[in-house]
């Protein structure tokens, strides 16, 4: 019997029963379109996360104090950041911060509470790739003079002066009175920070308004930022960075008070978290896959179990074994091909709306469809051999004697 | 003369084993010619249903010889029977067989479908199956569905699948038993014309009155031939007409 003719028998077989032949595909079609979307979603999120990352600033190795070790947060100071910036070979340039408590802002008649205040060097803009949209950022000198200046976050701007130009206007964050002198581009939601909604001061003037009164010292800093000159010379930044700090805060290298990442470190931080996620997902799909398997099983072990007149008949026609057991399996395959086939389109489509309605990003993998495919086609083998083999097995004496 | 198209020499068919031990055949020897229309009969429990698998290669005999066609078939593989029932018998059954949903030409086509001596177009296979209908009275049916046809009908449209691969031997197993008695008639008249126009036909009644269509009654009782011919002392007509 040709393989052409056998085909057309299994279709055939199926037509005879189309909304069993539906609902029998439905757990591959379901476990093939969660598969897609699924790595669409984490493939999408794992590029926003990626993105956001990179919007923090290029060649950017961050130094924190550790967390977690008594006494850490109080030893890096603003002197490290300044010594790393004469110190330390390769570096395009260095942004300390520090963030007191939130502020109230007024100006212009308006009052903002609770409005983040983030004192940094004159080197911000350079160092996060975060450029400045009208007026300038303060310069070393202005910092270094705690110059009562302040650049606005785009959203502060908006929010306090609307439409006009701040520029030289007077706010007051907390009781200090401060002259705008520059308006920052606006940037939006970055890692859950939102830079657009902050006011960005001289770190000395921060120092000396807002922290001096804490029991610890108003020279510490929070994060200190630095710009390496190239990709290349991350790794040889990090060592002189490392170095320096060890000896500056006395403890050992391997044992330092303080952190040096860079944004892979963060990176792949975060994509070790989705992909645990990833791979919870990986599991859930596999598992309605294998229930869709066991469902194509179930059918075509009934199927079986109804149609043995049938296949006593074809083999009393002159069916062989072989003709039966390539009938039956290519039902099963073609049931379970055709789940694969739904469900890679409602997979895409589901990716898509996901994208657009769920508020989430969706990337579809395009691996995922020859895989979602390919699984279904090996579920369809898989379990539709065993109903097969049952069919194949029958004798044909037997089974036309059945009713 | 040719040769005989079945001969059969001690022929034993064995179920079970150790004591549960049943001799369904127990050493028939029966010879069949070409163009002859032979009727079995027996009960139930006679071995004719056993003769029957037999000579339609559904079933192996424990021993003795079954030359078929010159071919000596009784030690075939599997798939072998299966050749020789797709190329050289036509079976037709007491509740027809027909697959539902199939239109009738579906169903005659089916044959055409598991022949592997010659690959036949769908198109070759259509009008070869249409033939065939058209020769059993049902040239205006060809696509009508098992449920749409009287059981006098659905039995033609199986006696077509039968003779659709040309074969040397019609096997027909109580052909009438399910069909009321003016059915019975119609396809005992095919029959009767297959076997003017040259083909050996093997039936298998319980009714003698459907035997009596047939030249030849052979009478089977415990596994064994008990009378083979058409004289009027034969067992299984007299009883019943007793």
């Amino acid at each position: 019997m040709k393989f052409k003719k056998v085909l057309r028998t299994a279709w055939e077989g199926l037509m005879l029963n189309k909304v069993r032949s539906f609902l029998t595909t439905l757990g591959v079609i379901i476990g093939v379109a969660s598969v897609i979307v699924m790595l669409s979603v984490s493939a999408g999120t794992e590029a926003a996360i990626a993105e956001q990352i990179n919007a923090l600033g290029a060649n950017l190795i961050i130094v924190s104090p550790m967390r977690g070790v008594p006494g850490a947060g109080r030893t890096m100071m603003i002197a490290d950041a300044y010594a790393i910036e004469e110190q330390v070979v390769g570096i395009d340039g260095i942004s300390a911060e520090q963030g007191p408590a939130p502020q109230i802002v007024k100006g212009n008649g308006i009052t903002l509470e609770s409005i983040a205040v983030i004192g940094t060097t004159a080197d911000f803009p350079n160092v996060r790739d975060y450029a400045v949209a009208s007026g300038a950022y303060f310069t070393a000198d202005e910092d270094e003079r705690k110059a009562k200046v302040v650049v606005l976050g785009a959203g502060i701007a908006k929010d306090l002066f609307g439409d006009t130009s701040p520029l030289g206007q007077t706010i007051t964050v907390g009781t200090v009175k401060l002259t705008v002198i520059g308006v920052m581009e606006a940037k939006g939601m970055v890692s859950d920070v939102d830079y657009d909604g902050r006011v960005y001061l001289p770190i000395n003037i921060v120092f000396q308004k807002f922290m001096s009164e804490m029991p610890i010292g108003g020279d510490r800093v929070r994060t200190i930022y630095v710009k390496a000159d190239s990709q290349e010379n991350i790794p040889s930044v990090i060592t002189q960075i490392t170095a320096l700090l060890s000896e500056r805060h006395d403890v050992s290298p391997s044992q330092p008070d303080f952190t040096v990442q860079t944004q892979q470190d963060i990176i792949a931080t975060q994509e070790a978290t989705t992909a645990a996620f990833r791979d919870l997902l990986a599991w859930v799909a596999g598992v309605s896959l294998l229930v869709g398997g066991i469902g194509i099983m179930n059918i075509m072990l009934v199927s079986v179990t109804e149609r043995t007149r049938e296949i006593g008949l074809r083999q009393a026609l002159g069916a062989r074994a072989s003709d039966v057991l390539l009938q039956f399996l290519l039902e099963a395959v073609i049931l379970s091909l055709a789940g694969g086939l739904v469900g890679v389109g409602m997979g895409v489509g589901g990716s898509y709306l996901f994208g657009m309605f769920g508020g989430m990003q969706t990337a579809i993998v395009p691996g995922s469809i020859p895989l979602a495919f390919g699984a279904a086609a090996v579920i369809g083998i898989f379990f539709g051999y065993y109903p097969a083999t049952q069919a194949a097995k029958l004798d044909p004496i037997e089974a036309l004697r059945r009713e | 003369m040719s040769k005989p198209l079945i001969e059969i020499q001690g022929m034993t068919k064995v179920y079970g084993m150790g004591e549960a031990t049943v001799h369904a055949l127990a050493g028939v020897d029966m010879t069949v010619e070409k163009g002859e229309f032979v009727a079995i009969m027996g009960h139930s429990g006679s071995g004719k249903s056993t003769l029957m698998n037999i000579l339609g290669c559904l079933d192996r005999p424990t021993a003795g010889a079954y030359i078929f066609d010159g071919r000596d078939v009784s030690r075939l593989s599997k798939n072998e029977l299966a050749e020789v029932r797709n190329q050289k018998l036509g079976f037709i059954f007491q509740s027809f067989n027909l697959l539902p949903r199939l239109s009738a030409l579906s169903n005659v086509m089916l044959p055409m479908l598991y022949n592997m001596e010659e690959d036949i177009s769908d198109e070759d296979a259509e009008k070869r199956a249409a033939a065939s209908l058209q020769a059993v009275g049902l040239g205006e049916r060809l696509h009508h569905q098992p449920n749409q046809l009287s059981g006098g009908q659905q039995q033609r449209v199986a006696i077509a699948r039968a003779l659709v691969n040309n074969p040397p031997l019609i096997l027909a197993d109580e052909p009438t038993g399910n069909l009321d008695s003016r059915s019975s008639v119609e396809i005992m008249e095919i029959l009767h014309h297959l076997h003017k126009h040259g083909a050996t036909i093997v039936m298998v009644t319980h009714e003698p009155d459907i035997a009596e269509h047939a030249g030849r009654v052979v009478c089977v009782k415990d596994g064994k031939i008990l009378s083979d011919g058409h004289e009027g002392n034969n067992p299984c007509l007299n009883k019943r007409m007793a």
